[in-house]
């Protein structure tokens, strides 16, 4: 025993010698090819993701055209943006929308996707229809749209008439601008939640409603009863990330009514490319940007804190 | 009660084939009326696209509207075809789909196994970087990664420091380079890999197999699922991209289809038929795609919507 080298006295006896730990062939192996898998995407990743990131928190204290290098001004541009009213009349229409568009799209689709739950056939016809325009892009959607507002051309406006009601400005009406645009987008997202909801629901056991029907119970007290309680879970993770989403809308705005008519349809993200690439106040619509990921990032520790029983990150 | 009680209970009540339907809420023919309603009233917006798209203008503007073009006007898909260069607006957006969705299947995928299997120094502090991004809204670093691609040193008229020309902007490798990895494709292909049987690589270890051959022919194969969720996931969200490319492109040259939609309109008229037929072609592919293969989209909303 190397301990007891020089002769058997206890204090005298010595640590045992370290071993240099080598590694095996295979931890080297192991360690060789990590590094190598991982260099191409991280280098990439680096450069466009985590850069831009740091650049951004960077580049709302400052003012910056393009064609000057920044100057630091420290936290004007964030006063500036608390008294400025286009950005609050952004905030509003982007509360506004994001209140109208995620509780009636998340009903809606729950809705439907209760009744495609049901056995029948041709689901996937009836699938298809309903996710049909989650592929179409939100650029195609919102000039198909727009040829149904178009208030000479539309066939809103006709229905209207038919119906014996006064035809509308749709996209042209201040009032009703924004409302039309949120239409459109409870119609482009309702299949997308109708598939999460759907994927949901299956999940459910279907033995937990035969013992309610033995019990005697009809489809409304089964609905509240055992179908509500087990979607809870998906439906915050629904909420949530259905507002993050709506607080970020900016393609549909642009092409539909480019924040007009006047402002009435302005969003915060429509409001930092103006100030970037109109205006050229890069650093200001930093801050602005900066400020949307405050908020989202409050809704996604929200998230993160109450509902992430069912995710495992690590 | 058992549940073999229960089982004969329904059974008895229902008959053997009725008893397993979930709840019923209303009688079925009313269900097929009401889902076929619904279904319709989604896909009006498509069908009145491709009519407006075939009919001859005297007829779009017509009053009462109606449905079925009078002649069908091919001339409207020619035309946007030729006048409005979708010839090249498909191909760079083919360009810019097609390579990212490359890049995030190749490079996202080796990420995510050696986050997930391979042990090399500073893997943890990585991953977290990569998992801190995600929180990261787009639009944030919108106006950084402009400056970044518009600063690039040595390329589009710049020199050393960057100075001087315009970069990466306006260019197909500034469009896509930046999409070709991505946080969300490294965190699926890690917790996919996590998954995976360490058996059969141990197995292959001990038949001298090396890492980077257990990845290829062993693991990758066993990531297909995972490779196609995230590979149509990245084609659907390039194709359908509109911010990142109304940013970066900035003459025809770069353009992609759904920046393209844009030509048939001006300040005061927009020609309805053009731009309907100009909308038909850009989202047909998509379309046909998700026809052709429905089965991997849900399946990919599933593994990424539920899994947070």
């Amino acid at each position: 025993m190397k301990g007891t080298e020089s002769g058997d006295n206890p204090r005298m006896r010595l640590p045992p010698r370290r071993r240099r730990k080598s590694m095996s062939p295979v931890a080297r192996d192991q360690q060789r090819t990590g590094i190598l898998f991982v260099v191409v995407p991280m280098s990439l990743f680096l450069v466009f993701a985590v850069a831009p990131m740091l650049f951004a928190c960077y580049l709302g204290f400052t003012q910056f055209k393009i064609t000057s290098p920044p100057t630091w001004v420290g936290l004007q541009n964030f006063e500036i943006l608390l008294e400025d009213p286009l950005f609050m009349t952004a905030l509003k229409n982007t509360a506004i929308y994001a209140a109208g568009v995620v509780p009636s799209s998340m009903v809606l689709s729950l809705l439907v996707a209760l009744l495609l739950n049901q056995k029948i056939r041709g689901i996937v016809f009836f699938r298809t229809a309903f996710y049909l325009p989650v592929v179409t892009s939100t650029v195609a959607s919102a000039v198909v749209w727009m040829l149904m507002f178009t208030p000479d051309v539309g066939i809103l406006n006709r229905v209207l008439i038919a119906l014996g009601l006064p035809p509308q400005r749709w996209l042209f009406d201040p009032q009703l601008a924004l409302p039309s645009v949120m239409l459109m987008s409870v119609w482009q997202s309702l299949g997308y939640r109708m598939i999460i909801w759907l994927a949901a629901l299956q999940g459910i056991p279907g033995h937990l409603y035969d013992a309610a029907e033995v019990d005697g119970a009809g489809a409304w007290r089964k609905f509240w009863a055992i179908t509500l309680p087990l979607l809870k879970p998906t439906t915050f993770f629904i909420l949530v990330t259905a507002v993050i989403g709506s607080l970020q809308v900016f393609g549909s705005v642009f092409v539909m009514t480019n924040g007009g008519p006047g402002y009435a349809t302005t969003t915060i993200v429509h409001q930092i490319y103006r100030n970037a690439f109109s205006y050229l106040r890069m650093g200001y619509a930093a801050a602005q940007a900066f400020v949307l990921f405050l908020i989202i990032f409050a809704l996604s520790m929200v998230n993160w804190t109450f509902f992430r029983s069912d995710v495992e990150y690590w | 009660m058992s549940i073999s009680a229960i089982d004969r209970t329904l059974r008895s009540r229902w008959g053997s084939t009725e008893y397993r339907r979930r709840f019923r809420i209303l009688p079925r023919v009313l269900l097929y009326v009401l889902l076929a309603a619904c279904s319709i009233l989604m896909i009006v917006p498509f069908l009145w696209m491709v009519s407006t798209s075939l009919k001859p203008d005297y007829q779009i503007y017509e009053f009462p509207p109606s449905w079925i073009p009078r002649e069908f006007n091919w001339n409207n898909y020619v035309s946007a075809w030729r006048r409005a260069n979708f010839s090249r607006y498909t191909l760079n957006t083919l360009y810019y789909a097609g390579f990212s969705t490359l890049g995030q299947l190749i490079l996202c995928s080796m990420a995510g196994y050696a986050f997930a299997r391979l042990n090399f120094p500073g893997r943890n502090v990585l991953f977290i970087v990569v998992l801190a991004t995600m929180m990261i809204p787009f639009h944030m670093l919108l106006i950084p990664l402009f400056v970044i691609l518009r600063f690039w040193p040595l390329v589009g008229g710049n020199d050393l420091l960057g100075l001087g020309g315009t970069g990466l902007v306006d260019t197909l490798a500034g469009l896509t380079l930046p999409n070709m990895v991505g946080a969300f494709g490294m965190f699926l292909m890690r917790q996919f890999s996590k998954a995976l049987p360490s058996e059969l690589a141990d197995a292959a270890r001990i038949d001298g197999c090396n890492e980077t051959n257990i990845f290829w022919r062993i693991m990758l194969p066993l990531m297909k699922p995972a490779l196609v969720t995230l590979g149509i996931f990245t084609f659907q969200e390039a194709w359908n991209d509109f911010t990142w490319p109304l940013i970066v492109t900035l003459t025809e040259r770069t353009r992609t289809l759904q920046l393209g939609l844009q030509t048939f309109r001006n300040e005061h008229y927009t020609e309805w038929g053009l731009l309907m037929a100009g909308t038909t072609i850009t989202i047909l592919p998509l379309l046909l795609i998700f026809i052709a293969g429905q089965r991997y989209f849900i399946q990919g909303i599933a593994l990424s919507g539920l899994k947070g």
